[in-house]
């Protein structure tokens, strides 16, 4: 089974809520799929590191089989190409790897070269699998990393998704089995949280939602959530004792026993088993 | 030498983009015209499409307010000298030049692919 955690905006604890999912589930995968800035290890700190390289393939152009004829430039619906002095240039954080302009060319002057764009972390913290895609600097897409991150799923996963609802969210969501809506109760975390409930309908998906950092119920988040039959799985409260042990870098469902209730109950219900 | 210039609605003054201009301004051994930009209503890649169309009219020399990054990556391919527009009008800009009064662009803004 797999578990995405996701959130329509930074900061809502979504890393934090898939950590400690992790840390409560015994033999799992924690899988961050955030792979722009990947900070589940900062708490998992997974050991027996192993790193493996992801490519993706990027076109080069033969300039003594190149005829102009701009078919591929045409043919790209990303604008990835342009035609100068005498060959296709290429700019590869437009460029989707779709392979289309290899396809076109009547004279085979395209290859495909393989280009890497970062790497998966592989590693261990007690019973949990922690697999990290890192995305190198500069690199605009993260697609190929995150498709092969997923790919390592095995039994049950945590899948700790990008914020926001852009394609990186889509890629990650994909394969899983539940999405967990993580919601900050307060009117700016909302509009986002509408926004990624919308993304996991339109793929289907089982949600439910963990409302974090609570003070007092949000009115217009209740509504919403009882209106769209969403169930508030769990709450949790602003807490000294959870922030000191993000800032100390420690999952709080090791360190509190009541954490470890509250993920246990969460896991439970979302139907993750123990 | 071909000098090209991005034009307004008005077909008179300088465009303060350079990508979705609707038109742009050519200027050829005292020859000037005027043409549709293709990549105006472009719906994505408007940059790139408005730099294959500059770089297969065969323009040397580009006089624009401003200019994305890879865009002037291409304009760098294609040999092209890139000038700062200091003018409303694009008769002045193009007068300006020709005294050697405009300065070089040399600052080009980042991309804003797709949606991102
Ligand atoms: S399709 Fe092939 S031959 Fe035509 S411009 Fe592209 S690379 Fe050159
Ligand atoms: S691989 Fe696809 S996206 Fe990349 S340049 Fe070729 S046609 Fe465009």
């Amino acid at each position: 089974m797999k578990i995405a955690c996701l959130s329509g905006k930074g900061g809502a604890g979504k890393t934090f809520a898939a950590v400690n999912l992790a840390a409560v589930a015994g033999e799992c995968c924690y899988v961050d799929c955030d792979v722009e800035e990947p900070n589940g290890r900062l708490f998992l700190k997974p050991e027996g590191l192993e790193t493996l390289p992801v490519s993706s393939l990027l076109p080069g152009f033969d300039p003594g089989l190149c005829t102009g004829c701009k078919k591929c430039v045409d043919f790209c619906r990303f604008h990835a190409l342009v035609y100068v002095k005498g060959k296709p240039m290429v700019f590869s954080e437009v460029c989707h790897s779709c392979g289309g302009c290899y396809l076109v060319c009547p004279t085979g002057a395209v290859r495909e070269e393989p280009r890497t764009i970062g790497m998966l972390e592989l590693g261990r913290h007690g019973d949990v699998s922690v697999i990290t895609g890192v995305l190198d600097p500069g690199e605009a897409s993260g697609i190929p990393l995150i498709r092969e991150a997923v790919k390592r799923a095995k039994g049950l996963s945590i899948l700790d998704c990008p914020p926001g609802s852009a394609c990186p969210v889509m890629e990650s969501a994909m394969d899983a089995d539940y999405c967990l809506l993580v919601a900050e109760p307060t009117a700016f975390g909302l509009h986002n949280f509408k926004m990624v409930y919308e993304l996991a309908s339109l793929l289907g998906k089982e949600c439910g939602v963990l409302i974090n950092k609570q003070d007092a119920p949000y009115g217009p988040l209740e509504d919403f959530c009882r209106e769209a039959g969403l169930p508030i799985l769990e709450r949790i409260p602003f807490d000294r004792e959870a922030a000191e042990c993000i800032a100390a870098g420690e999952i709080a469902a090791e360190k509190l026993p009541r954490y470890r209730e509250l993920f246990t109950r969460l896991l439970e219900k979302i139907g993750g088993g123990l | 030498m071909k000098i090209a210039l991005p034009l307004d609605e008005d077909r008179l003054s300088v465009c303060p983009v350079l990508a979705r201009a609707p038109y742009f301004l050519f200027s050829a051994g005292g020859e000037e015209s005027i043409e549709e930009n293709p990549a105006a209503q472009a719906q994505g890649g408007a940059g790139m499409q408005a730099a294959q169309f500059l770089v297969d009219r065969g323009v040397t020399v580009l006089i624009t307010p401003r200019c994305g990054e890879n865009a002037a990556e291409v304009f760098k391919a294609a040999g092209m000298e890139i000038f700062k527009s200091a003018n409303k009008a694009a008769a002045d800009d193009l007068a300006a030049y020709m005294e050697g009064k405009l300065e070089a662009l040399n600052h080009f803004h980042g991309g804003f692919h797709g949606i991102r």
